[in-house]
């Protein structure tokens, strides 16, 4: 008996140890169940009519994006792109666990819409005029753009201008270092991928890492105690925006008016500050849709 | 070839890094070593095994091992630079040492014993017997490898373009970045630049070798 219940409380002990390493990997990436439309209604021979007669949706997005998709040990991907997505599928009367998500990376997204693999990608998607020529896009729902991150303690670094003269980390050759050491005159600490800056900046021998703020915003996520992002303000530009199939100019519009009702309606920023808002205070926001 | 001609100074900037690096790597790891060979021969008991011991570990660890040692862990442990150029040296020459050693010892078990015993037998101390008679004429007969170790040295440079050192390796993948559409030419420069360095090196070693030559 003693045996049983010893070994039964150490089955507890270890579940509820469990619970806790798991809840603290999502951080603080809770997720939220927007609401459903109850049968909504489309013009025949939409996209929209198609999907919501299905009743089901494939979106693509990132699994490895932390903040913005990524996708946890229960299988179910967590994130700002995600809640995107589930705030569209309920805008067409689908569920939330009615949605299937695939994962897409950069280099699969453009024939993922083609193939019809996925119906529509919200995965730090950035509009560009080389993609458009291939797909279409939504929004921007979301400007991402360059940061920098320093150490926790670290308060002499809030603007890209204080730098100057500076040890920074970024990747070699990518267009972030190019910025910081051109426009701002910093001295690039050239590293092969940017995990591998985080040593450096550990040790103080650079102050700070520069690259998108949703990418430094995945490591501060990891890691809290250790790093924080300079500022919530980015100095340039990455529209992100919600893939689909070319010349679905019906459907594109119809999310370019969800995506300004979410706004409106406080659904956005409820979004944002259920996953990225963890670690990027300042609510965005929703940027000038770009109806083309 | 144009990206080549355009990115000379990226190249010229590169180039010297590198050069730097295996000067300074290579003179600290020709004395280090020898003074490791000494070690090894040396009639102190402490001293061959301490030598023995730091050539067969570093001889046998990856050199991206002791690069990561000398960048990441080094400063963990609280020395820390803010030039990583002397990371990279400390990695460089530490691991060159060891193969240094190496080849100095098999130098100094060509010189046939007679030459120790001769020495000795007319009272000579054993710094002397190794400073006058032993290492001159086993350093001689060691060129040819010491010149293939320097050799190796300047390619290993290369892993320093992994540990935030912008020297020809990094170069290139900065190069190679920026233009996509000509990553061959940017590495055909790169490998024009390392050879302007080790050919010239072999041309060296063959001179050397004419003017010190012993035969035996």
């Amino acid at each position: 008996m003693t045996f049983l219940t010893r070994r039964k409380s150490l089955l507890v002990a270890a579940s509820a140890a469990l619970a806790l390493s798991l809840s603290a990997c999502g951080g603080s990436s809770s997720t939220t169940s927007p609401p459903v439309a109850e049968k909504p209604s489309f013009a025949a021979d939409t996209t929209m009519a198609k999907l919501s007669s299905a009743g089901k949706i494939v979106i693509g997005t990132k699994f490895d994006q932390p903040l913005f998709g990524q996708k946890g040990l229960d299988g179910k991907p967590v994130g700002f792109d995600v809640e995107m997505g589930k705030l569209i599928a309920g805008k067409l009367g689908i569920p939330a666990d009615k949605i299937e998500w695939k994962e897409t990376v950069s280099a699969n997204r453009e024939q993922f819409l083609k193939n019809g693999d996925v119906d529509i990608i919200v995965a730090t998607y950035t509009i560009n005029d080389k993609r458009k020529t291939e797909v279409d896009f939504a929004g921007p729902y979301y400007e991402a753009g360059q940061a920098l991150m320093v150490n926790k303690d670290n308060t002499s670094i809030t603007k890209p201008e204080d730098v100057k003269g500076k040890n920074v980390c970024s990747v070699t050759g990518s267009t972030p270092a190019g910025t910081i050491v051109e426009k701002y005159g910093a001295v690039l600490v050239p590293a092969a991928t940017y995990s591998a800056c985080l040593e450096p900046l550990r040790n103080k021998q650079v102050e700070a890492i520069t690259t998108d703020n949703v990418i430094l915003a995945g490591f501060v996520n990891k890691e809290p105690d250790a790093f924080k992002l300079a500022s919530d303000q980015t100095f340039t530009k990455e529209p992100y925006g919600i893939g689909l199939k070319k010349d679905d100019t019906v459907f594109r519009n119809w999310i370019n008016d969800q995506l300004e009702a979410f706004a409106k309606d406080g659904s956005y920023k409820k979004a944002w500050e259920a996953t990225a808002g963890a670690v990027i205070k300042t609510a965005p926001e929703l940027p000038a849709i770009n109806r083309y | 070839m144009d990206v080549i001609i355009e990115n000379l100074p990226a190249y010229w900037d590169g180039f010297l890094r590198t050069l730097f690096l295996s000067v300074v790597s290579g003179i600290i790891a020709l004395i280090f070593g020898t003074l490791l060979a000494a070690a090894r021969v040396s009639p102190i008991a402490a001293l061959r095994g301490f030598s023995m011991t730091y050539v067969e570990i570093v001889r046998n660890t990856p050199l991206t091992i002791a690069f990561f040692f000398a960048a990441v862990v080094l400063p963990r442990l609280g020395v820390t630079f803010q030039q990583f150029e002397i990371a990279a040296i400390i990695a460089l020459s530490a691991y060159t040492s060891a193969f240094i050693a190496e080849a100095v010892r098999s130098g100094v078990n060509s010189v046939p014993v007679g030459q120790a015993e001769a020495a000795r037998s007319i009272g000579m101390k054993f710094s002397q017997v190794l400073s006058l008679i032993i290492l001159p004429q086993a350093l001689r007969t060691v060129i040819p490898p010491m010149i293939n170790i320097l050799i190796a040295l300047v390619k290993n440079s290369s892993v320093a373009g992994a540990f935030y050192v912008l020297e020809l390796f990094g170069t290139g993948r900065q190069l190679a970045n920026a233009n996509g559409d000509a990553v061959l030419w940017v590495l055909v420069g790169v490998a024009i630049f390392y050879l302007l360095i080790t050919v010239p090196l072999g041309y060296v070693a063959n001179l050397v070798e004419r003017k010190v030559a012993i035969s035996r």
